[in-house]
């Protein structure tokens, strides 16, 4: 067999765990969620809205297709650490070019394996969301708890400069619609999709100036997932809030808070987020349930939303919290899942249709309006 | 939006018998269906030929139909019942097939009846090869290439553009009947033919070979608002190439990335909304290339299916209750999820276990079959193991198969398999194939080559890689420890275990004993701990107890403080041990929860009734082995074991439990054993005074030999504690005696040989009786029809006797008193006897459920297999109100249903070895009726005129003469071989002769060929007429024609014919049987 080095994850609440290494050693801090998915690791790791955690698969296989070139939702992976049951040791695939162990230790991410990961996330099903530590190389568990302790907390805590782009670029040069898109830690997969329905496509960094997007003449805005409390990231909401009603705008997951945020509504932290792919949605418009990809750990308070301006257009049917909004008067509307997939099921991909509809009909009105 | 309201009753087809690709999988799932919709107050009607079903319990529908599932008698059941709707899509495709027949006859149309769940077009569209092409390719859905024919030229035309080798895939058959993969032009021709017959529209579709791609299944739902879910992935172990019910199969899928994943998923909505299955499950089959990841889809089934029922288990979420609901117009957000009872059924299950599912297959009842695998199914039953890991899970299951592997164990030294059948056994799919990729490991066979001499995945071979290194470190280890008195360090054990390594395996390893591994693993506190199955990855708090064990950190049961009784199941099924036992162990559970009791059932098979969370209060899905048996028992602590209603798989366990100190109850181990063991049991028949057939029991052949001589020829020779008479075979001479002893020495272990005088020509009985160790009451007395030496479990068999006096019947009553009472019976017993000449012998008895327990429940209307637990934990027959036998004034008739058509070259002749895989019952209130829908339920449909070719032994050439007659009578024309000529027409009965097959006159095989022939009778004897007519046996499987070994069955066949010729038999249902009951008994 082969060589199996110690390791440990350690909560803050005390609780731990004994595993083995895999990936690079060290120590990974941050805050321990679980994600439901059986399939799709490689697009987990590389989404940056897993900034600032570390994520326990709770399918106990993981890794079996290794990692190849194209699925990567972002440059490198994210992740503050990987917990699972088991990472394969081969890769069997006929598009992997990597194990993902190997991968891991390339971009200097721990993970550790060996883990009850049910029993880790029944645990923080229980108790919460909390801190933790994975360690290869102090093993003292009272050390490990001050080191999860003292470790930063998601709340009011900005992440998103950490993951933004530093630089404008061009995603896609041509196409039919000009679309600018604020990067909180964008999935390449939700700019593949504008792509796909004939978008010109560029992404700003977050803290981009209002008048700076305008300048780009876009006919609409996409204000992206990210990662972290939407609560500290300040200036992404008043960028929003400057734009309200002068273009379109959708808003995916974190961009989905955001644009709450700046029509006045609120976020609060769940007890465990949504992290999966088969997370129940109705569109309340149709009656239609859809299944789809979450990843959020903040989410968007009803009771805080001006029912007069806002319609409800999506619920979470398992626990009833929010997953849509649309404004009455004005061209917004946004989701709190991942119409993009990458991982999870593709049900919800007419959204981005929609919002090429939305486009498509403001540009009428505008038309119309310049013409009187 | 809730329910349908314009329809009031519904109409439910079930699956029938038990055959190889329809088991009691659909038990599950009608039962279900039944449940539900009865529970949304709806009226139910059912029809299933099969007693042995839960489904066809007389509570379960309103009115059940047990009567053969034919166009015919369904059409006569709407007549009687005039239900609104019919449901097709939980029979099987018995219940397609027949549903689409009454469609295309216009019955439905006539009567008015919807079709709900999928209707005439969408099944059509679904089954037919070249609508199904058709419509994917519309939604850019990829496909093997491939090409319809209807007669041979065209399908030689469609193989010269598909080429070899090529797929026949005949349309509108179950398991894949009469397909095939062919190699050359040979056999190209062969299999076309056969496919062509085989087909209901005479149609086959050849294909472009995948063979060797990776195969994948999903599970899909649609609502009528056009909400789909996917609730689960399969990947198949075993690449294209084996049919998927013989494969390995493993949930969810393993080695496939989302991108890959979703588009699969995609196709799958895609297909299930342009197919049109608007309301209920389907399973879609995928392949995909290993080397380039195209994807073609391979089939579609839009019905609930036998992966239906595994994706049910493996998930939890009930595919078929939801189907029905779904059938009715509920839609899936409407319905919530019982397991987590806060969130709905919308929503795809996420698993945090790996599954694996094994085949079990039954090649050692027909050894001139080999066990090489392809596209037609041959397994006969299933075990499915859940695991935190792949490898555990593989090595549950194992051991779980029950045929005698104790996880990945080295049955086998791999040094002594030659090279040459490694690469052999390894590229021809075979049922012991796993084995043979570990003694390949072990030789030092590269990953790789065994990826391409087997097609099997990389991680698959890897993992199983990783078992084979563990256990090369454990007997390093045990080298290393053997010094310091130590049996293994500690962290390798708790790896094995997590590996899945049993006890019992590892002590094979450590040359020692399975409890000393045990006590030692315990000293260092390495416990199975139990985890929930619950739709959601732990998600969501789980409501329904549904476990399995691993070795991990935390357990999840929780032990109530109620009184409660663990119910051991009986596995996998297998040719004698199947749904019959898992009907009784239901029972005993909804029984003992009747009176207050926690129910507790343990077993692994995912296709029955007893592995539904609802059945029982906990459910553990667990190999029935001690180790994993114990591991429950010592975590919940039951007040009681019950180790009779699950066949011999708890029985054999019994002994050992008792030993550890746990409670068995009912009848005690000790009188199990005397019962079981051939020299008590002679005793006790001895002190009893009752006659038993001369006999003895040997460990050698000489003894064997010495015994017989002295018994005298012929006998019957078989090895002690089996089922289904596994190695049990009637001898003539000395020379078949001692080629026989091997193999039932083999069969028999360290238990002895039995050799018993065979009473030729004798009728057997078998009788059913439940006991409370005081009072006895018979259940029901069973006539067989064949003679004595045909296995009980194959033999057609009446209740109440036809033949026998009531002299007879009395003195089996008594025999059957004293034996139970000796016994010190509590529950029930089941006893054989043979009759010769007005007097009785007892052959058997058995102080356990048998396989007749439902049959005569269903007849009787009496729960034996209830009143049996209630009496296990202290009730009385007084107190449960059953004191006298029950006479009914209806009759029924079981008839045995044979896998032969699946196992070509096997001859048809029944022997003590039973063969059978599952039963029908014809009921009516003449015997002739009864027999005769026996016959056709049992898919031997009796002519009412045409040709009959006779062919009979000389012992029965005076008996055949009446029947002959009879034929004649009735217009019959008759062919016959020269003896059975000369007895026939020196009673002026005219007959045509043919020649003997031996005597290289081959004109039966061509007339039965061109369909000239519509029944045979052909009785051989000795060994030589048993070869000589062994091809127009076979023939006449193939052919569909009704063929009759025993003169017994001949002579209840002609008087089926005569009675339905007379009148056109009616239908009944059982509920208005039991009501006409019960009034005579309040006489």
């Amino acid at each position: 067999m082969d060589e199996l080095i110690d390791a440990k994850i350690v909560l803050e609440d005390g609780t731990v765990f004994k595993g083995y290494s895999f990936g690079a050693n060290g120590y990974g801090v941050g805050e321990v969620v679980f994600n439901t998915s059986m399939s799709g690791y490689q697009e987990i790791l590389t989404d940056p809205s897993y900034k600032g955690q570390i994520v326990t698969m709770t399918y106990p296989h993981i890794g079996n297709c290794g990692v190849n070139f194209e699925d990567n939702e972002s440059i490198k992976p994210f992740v503050n650490g990987l917990v699972v049951k088991e990472c394969s040791r081969i890769k069997s695939n006929w598009r992997s070019k990597k194990g993902l162990s190997e991968y891991l230790k390339e971009n200097n991410i721990i993970g550790i394996e060996g883990i009850d990961t049910r029993a880790l996330t029944r645990h923080i099903r229980l108790q919460g969301e909390m801190r933790a530590v994975i360690s290869t190389e102090d093993l003292d568990d009272k050390q490990l708890i001050i080191k999860a302790k003292n470790s930063l907390s998601l709340i009011g805590r900005d992440l998103v400069r950490e993951v933004t782009l530093e630089k404008f670029f061009y995603f896609n040069e041509k196409g039919a619609y000009n679309i600018v898109v604020i990067d909180c830690g964008v999935k390449t997969n939700i700019l593949r999709k504008l792509k796909a329905l004939n978008c010109r496509v560029s992404v700003v960094p977050a803290n981009t100036d209002y008048q700076k997007i305008l300048k780009l003449n876009p006919d609409g805005i996409l204000i992206s997932n990210g990662p972290g409390d939407p609560s500290a990231v300040t200036y992404v909401v008043a960028t929003a809030q400057k734009i309200l009603g002068k273009l379109p705008i959708f808003g995916i997951c974190f961009g989905h808070q955001i644009l709450a945020q700046a029509l006045g509504g609120k976020t609060y932290k769940l007890k465990f987020g949504h992290h999966g792919g088969n997370h129940p949605v109705k569109d309340l418009r149709n009656g239609k349930v859809y299944i789809t990809s979450q990843n959020h750990g903040f989410c968007v308070d009803i009771e805080s939303l001006n029912k007069t301006d806002i319609e409800l257009t999506h619920i979470n049917l398992n626990d009833n919290t929010l997953e849509g909004i649309r404004h009455k008067k004005m061209p917004i509307f946004s989701v709190q899942f991942h119409p993009e997939s990458k991982p999870g099921p593709n049900d919800a991909e007419y959204l981005f249709e929609e919002f090429i509809e939305m486009i498509k009909s403001n540009k009428r009105r505008q038309t119309i309006k310049d013409e009187e | 939006m809730p329910k349908r309201n314009d329809i009031k009753k519904i109409l439910i087809i079930g699956s029938g018998p038990i055959i190889i690709g329809q088991g009691c999988e659909f038990d599950y799932s009608g039962t279900q269906a039944c449940k539900s919709l009865k529970d949304d107050g709806y009226i139910v009607v059912l029809v299933n030929s099969n007693p042995a079903t839960i489904m066809t319990d007389p509570d379960l529908a309103d009115a059940t139909y047990i009567e053969p599932i034919t166009a015919d008698v369904v059409e006569k059941i709407i007549i009687k019942e005039r239900p609104d709707a019919i449901l097709p899509t939980l029979g099987g495709q018995t219940g397609l097939n027949t549903a689409m027949e009454l469609s295309e006859k216009r019955i439905l149309e006539k009567y008015n009846v919807l079709m709900i769940g999928a209707d005439y077009l969408t099944i059509k569209k679904a089954e037919n090869r070249e609508e199904f092409k058709e419509a994917m390719l519309k939604i850019g859905i990829d496909l093997p290439e491939s090409k319809l024919a209807h007669t041979i030229e065209e399908a030689k035309e469609a193989v010269k553009v598909i080429g070899l080798p090529a797929i026949i895939r005949p349309s509108f058959t179950l398991g894949g009947t009469g397909g095939g993969i062919a190699r050359t032009e040979d056999e190209f021709e062969r299999m076309a033919v056969v496919g062509l017959k085989n087909s209901m529209t005479t149609e086959i579709l050849v294909e472009e070979s995948i063979i060797g791609w990776k195969e994948y299944e999903l599970e899909v739902m649609r609502d009528k608002n056009n909400n789909v879910v996917i609730v689960c992935s399969i990947e198949n172990f075993d690449a294209m190439g084996v049919h998927t019910g013989d494969s390995i199969t493993v949930a969810p899928a393993q080695t496939l990335t989302d991108l890959e994943y979703q588009n699969m998923r995609d196709a799958s909505l895609a297909i299930i909304r342009e197919i049109g299955v608007e309301t209920g499950g389907s399973n879609i089959q995928f392949a995909v290339n290993p080397k380039d990841g195209r994807m073609v889809v391979i089939e579609m089934n839009p019905r609930v299916s036998r992966s239906s029922a595994l994706a049910s288990k493996a998930t939890g979420f009930p595919i078929a209750k939801f189907a029905a609901k779904l059938a009715v117009g509920f839609t899936l957000d409407e319905i919530s999820n019982d397991i987590t009872k806060e969130t709905p059924a919308c929503f795809e299950p996420a698993i945090d276990y790996c599954v694996v599912k094994i085949p079990r297959f039954t090649f050692e009842k027909f050894p001139e079959a080999e066990d090489i695998l392809g596209i037609t199914m041959k397994s006969v039953g299933e075990t499915m193991a859940i695991g935190r890991t792949f490898k555990e899970a593989l090595q549950k299951g194992l051991r779980g198969l029950e045929v005698g592997h104790s996880g990945l164990d080295n049955k086998l030294d791999y040094r002594e398999v030659s090279d040459k059948k490694i690469k052999y056994r390894l590229s021809q799919p075979n049922a012991s194939r796993i084995f043979y990729i570990k003694y390949a490991l072990l030789k030092g066979y590269s990953i790789d080559y065994i990826v391409e001499l087997t097609g099997i995945d990389l991680w698959f071979i890897d993992n199983i890689k990783q078992i084979v290194e563990l256990e090369q470190d454990i007997i390093k280890d045990f080298k290393l420890n053997q010094l310091n008195e130590k049996l293994l360090s500690k962290g390798l054990l708790l790896r094995a275990k997590q590996f899945g390594f049993s006890d019992y395996q590892i002590a094979e390893l450590l040359n020692t004993k399975e409890r000393l591994v045990r006590d030692y693993r315990k000293k260092l506190n390495i416990e199975a701990v139990f985890k929930c199955v619950d739709t959601c990855a732990a998600e969501f708090e789980a409501y329904t107890p549904y476990y399995y064990s691993t070795y991990e950190t935390e357990d999840e049961t929780k032990r109530s403080d109620n009184k409660k009784i663990v119910i051991l199941g009986g596995g996998p099924n297998r040719i004698g041990q199947g749904i019959e036992f898992d009907y009784c162990c239901c029972h005993a559970s909804f029984a003992l929860k009747e009176i207050g009791y926690e129910t507790i059932m343990v077993n692994s098979n995912p296709e029955t009734v007893s592995t539904d969370y609802d059945t029982s209060d906990k459910l553990y899905f667990e190999p029935l082995t001690l180790e994993d048996v114990i591991n429950i028992i010592d975590k919940e602590k039951p007040d009681g074991v019950i180790v009779q209603f699950g066949g011999q798989t708890p029985l054999k366990l019994a002994r050992k439990l008792a030993d550890l100190g746990v409670p068995i109850i009912g009848t005690s181990v000790e009188s199990i054993d005397r019962a079981e063991n051939r020299d008590e049991f002679s005793k006790l028949i001895k002190k009893l005074k009752i006659p038993q057939p001369e006999n003895g029991s040997v460990y050698s052949i000489e003894e064997a030999v010495k015994v017989a001589a002295g018994i005298g020829y012929p006998v019957l020779v078989r090895p002690s504690y089996v089922l289904g008479g596994r190695a049990m075979k009637i001898v003539y001479d000395k020379k078949t005696l001692i080629e026989f002893m091997d193999e039932a020495k083999d069969v028999s272990g360290n238990h002895p040989v039995l050799i018993d005088k065979f009473l030729e020509d004798a009728i057997e009985v078998d009788v059913d009786a439940v006991s409370d160790g005081n009072l006895t009451v018979i259940g029901g007395i069973m006539e067989n029809i064949e003679e004595a030496g045909v296995h009980s479990g194959d033999s057609a068999s009446v209740l109440p006797p036809h033949k026998l006096g009531d002299d007879i019947l009395d003195i089996i009553r008594k025999y059957t008193f004293l034996l139970a009472k000796e016994l010190n019976v509590k529950g029930l017993i089941n006893i054989q006897y043979a009759v010769k000449k007005g007097f009785v012998y007892v052959l058997e008895v058995n102080p356990r459920a048998s396989r007749t327990v439902p049959f005569v429940s269903k007849v009787t209307g009496i729960p034996l297999a209830k009143i049996a637990a209630k009496i296990m934990v202290g009730k009385t027959l007084e107190e449960l109100g059953f004191t006298k036998e029950i006479f009914i004034n209806h009759v029924a008739v079981k008839e045995s249903v044979l896998p032969f058509s699946r196992f070509s070259g096997v001859d048809i002749l029944l022997g003590p070895e039973m063969k059978s895989t599952g039963e029908v019952m014809g009921i009516d209130s003449l015997f002739g009726n009864a027999f005769y829908k026996s016959q056709i339920a049992a898919g031997q449909s009796l002519p009412l005129n045409g040709t009959v070719f006779i062919s009979v032994k000389d012992d029965d050439k005076r008996n055949i003469v009446f029947i002959a007659k009879k034929l004649y009578d009735l217009g019959f024309k008759i062919f016959t071989t020269k003896g059975t000529y000369k007895a026939l027409i020196s009673n002026n009965i005219p007959s045509l002769i043919i020649g003997k097959i031996a005597d290289g006159d081959n004109h039966i095989l061509d007339m039965i060929k061109t369909g000239k022939i519509n029944l045979i009778i052909n009785t051989p004897s000795g060994k030589k007429g048993h070869s000589d007519m062994k091809p127009m046996r076979n023939l006449s499987v193939m052919q569909g024609v009704p063929c009759v070994t025993t003169i017994q069955g001949a002579q209840a066949t002609v008087n089926g014919i005569e009675l339905v010729k007379k009148e056109d038999y009616s239908v009944t249902p059982i509920q208005h049987y039991l009501r006409n009951l019960l009034v005579v008994k309040n006489k």
